[in-house]
């Protein structure tokens, strides 16, 4: 797995790009507010939001096929819930106002993070005197992520290379066993990198 | 169950916000005060843990899978307070790098999934992890956690004037309490593996004091008086359900005109407005009397 998959565009150098990210957290999260929040269907502003994205968008020089793959992502609960929307009377207009506002949102913040470096948002945070604790455990979830997540895919593919295709009950416990030894590696793995953190002079309370 | 954004208003958004607020900061204060060093760091690669953990699915049948929460586990390997940080960051990357769950949703997704669902699991696992083997008390732990969360985000949902109650009560509920049977067979079946392997890890978890979780505790009592005792109290029985369902007909014809009109209908309004003050009393009371007991048996101990 690419490690930078999520975030493989933050590094241009666009006039997005170069804003700084403290700001561009702020301005992102005051839009968002906005629209989310804003009560019932402001379509002017809604309009006047997408066209800014959009105008955001272009000037940013990401590929529109990236921006528009994460933006297609509907989670399952989302269409459940709206579907619920649509059966009560009067669902309809709820509906597709739940719905411009959610994808409208979902853009502001995809645009923000794809513009924006994931270390640079950590500094702003924590500029913005969130507990230090929460950061570096951001910041750690942030590195060994996709390094647990190889490991996960890598232990999946040894297991399935050696075995049939076991029944159900068996499928079950086989995966719950890979689930149980990723934890000790990873439990494992946080010793060692307090050993190298505190090697390099790491303290926080 | 992760709410995107535009599908709460802005005084859910608050409400939850706060809420989730108050808990980061009760489990940071916490962790600060009772978590080695050595231990700091464990809090982020946990929380990758359950990330790449979410990713394994599960068959369950008919081409549905379904994977883990984590919830529950978090709270039986970490305890409470580390549960909760862990949870929140994997839910704050979610909603930063993955765009799962929205923004303004965030704090009610917090305050659902990592707050309330590994809390109200730890009570329950820490509670029958010294009488029952601690995988079953695991399996009853996230199951009951796997339903709280989802009866609050329906709760929320309600509350904000998005869906009626009685259509998103039963759906959600219902079907997370199927979903609550595969994370509790699953997260029993992860925890005997780790049982199995190396059982002096799970101490940590079940050795942690009850007074630990005083406020976060508190903090899930208020979320459930908030967001489900409005609507479970007036909840219909018998006769009286055709009016009810009456009534909230007409409560979701307002919506369409203005989905802002939050006094479009003072009595029921106001009824559930009365129904939450009493009960954040009632909570705070309760709480007060508890938090005196315990600390009066504690000076007698000492003497």
């Amino acid at each position: 797995m690419k490690p930078d998959f999520i975030d493989r565009y933050s590094r241009l150098a666009s006039p997005v790009h170069q804003l700084a990210a403290g700001p561009k957290l702020l301005a992102g999260l005051a839009l968002v507010l906005l629209v989310a929040l804003w009560p019932g269907a402001p379509w002017r502003l809604l309009g006047a939001v997408a066209a800014l994205l959009l105008a955001l968008a272009l000037l940013s020089r990401i590929p529109p096929r990236f921006l528009l793959r994460r933006l297609l992502i509907a989670g399952p609960f989302a269409l459940g819930v709206a579907v619920l929307a649509v059966l009560q009377p009067g669902g309809l207009q709820i509906f597709i106002v739940m719905l411009a506002k959610s994808t409208l949102c979902l853009a502001a913040m995809i645009l923000l993070t794809a513009t924006t470096p994931f270390t640079d948002l950590l500094a702003a945070l924590r500029r913005a005197r969130v507990p230090g604790v929460f950061v570096t455990t951001l910041a750690l979830l942030y590195r060994y992520l996709f390094v647990l997540a190889d490991e996960t895919l890598r232990m999946r593919r040894a297991r399935m290379s050696r075995s049939f295709m076991p029944a159900r009950a068996h499928h079950w416990r086989s995966l719950a066993t890979v689930a149980g030894q990723l934890f000790l590696r990873a439990h494992d793995r946080a010793g060692r990198i307090f050993a190298a953190m505190s090697a390099r002079g790491w303290e926080e309370r | 169950m992760h709410i995107p954004d535009g599908f709460l208003d802005a005084k859910t958004a608050v409400t939850t916000g706060v809420l989730a607020v108050a808990g980061l900061g009760l489990a940071l204060r916490r962790v600060r005060q009772t978590l080695p060093p050595q231990q700091v760091p464990l809090l982020g690669l946990a929380a990758a843990f359950i990330f790449a953990a979410q990713m394994l699915n599960f068959p369950v049948g008919v081409g549905v899978s379904g994977h883990l929460l984590g919830g529950a586990l978090a709270a039986a390997l970490l305890g409470p307070a580390a549960a909760v940080i862990a949870m929140s960051a994997v839910l704050v990357l979610q909603c930063l790098l993955f765009s799962d769950g929205g923004v303004t949703a965030l704090g009610a997704n917090l305050f659902n999934m990592a707050l309330a669902a590994p809390v109200a699991a730890w009570l329950v696992y820490r509670s029958l992890a010294r009488v029952l083997d601690r995988r079953l008390a695991v399996a009853l732990a996230a199951w009951l956690s796997t339903l709280t969360a989802a009866l609050l985000c329906a709760g929320e949902l309600a509350w904000s004037g998005r869906v009626g109650w009685q259509l998103v009560f039963p759906a959600l509920g219902g079907v997370h309490a199927l979903i609550g049977i595969g994370e509790a067979l699953i997260t029993a079946l992860i925890l005997g593996a780790i049982v199995a392997a190396r059982p002096e890890l799970l101490e940590t978890s079940v050795a942690t004091p009850r007074r630990d979780v005083l406020g976060l505790g508190l903090l899930l009592s208020l979320g459930l008086v908030l967001f489900i005792a409005p609507f479970a109290c007036p909840w219909p029985d018998g006769l009286e359900k055709v009016a009810a369902q009456l009534g909230f007909e007409q409560h979701g014809s307002t919506l369409l005109k203005s989905p802002l009109a939050d006094y479009a209908v003072p009595g029921l309004k106001w009824e559930g407005l009365g129904t939450i003050v009493s009960g954040v009393i009632g909570t705070l009371a309760v709480f007060a009397l508890a938090w005196a007991v315990v600390r009066m048996m504690k000076v007698r101990g000492k003497m």
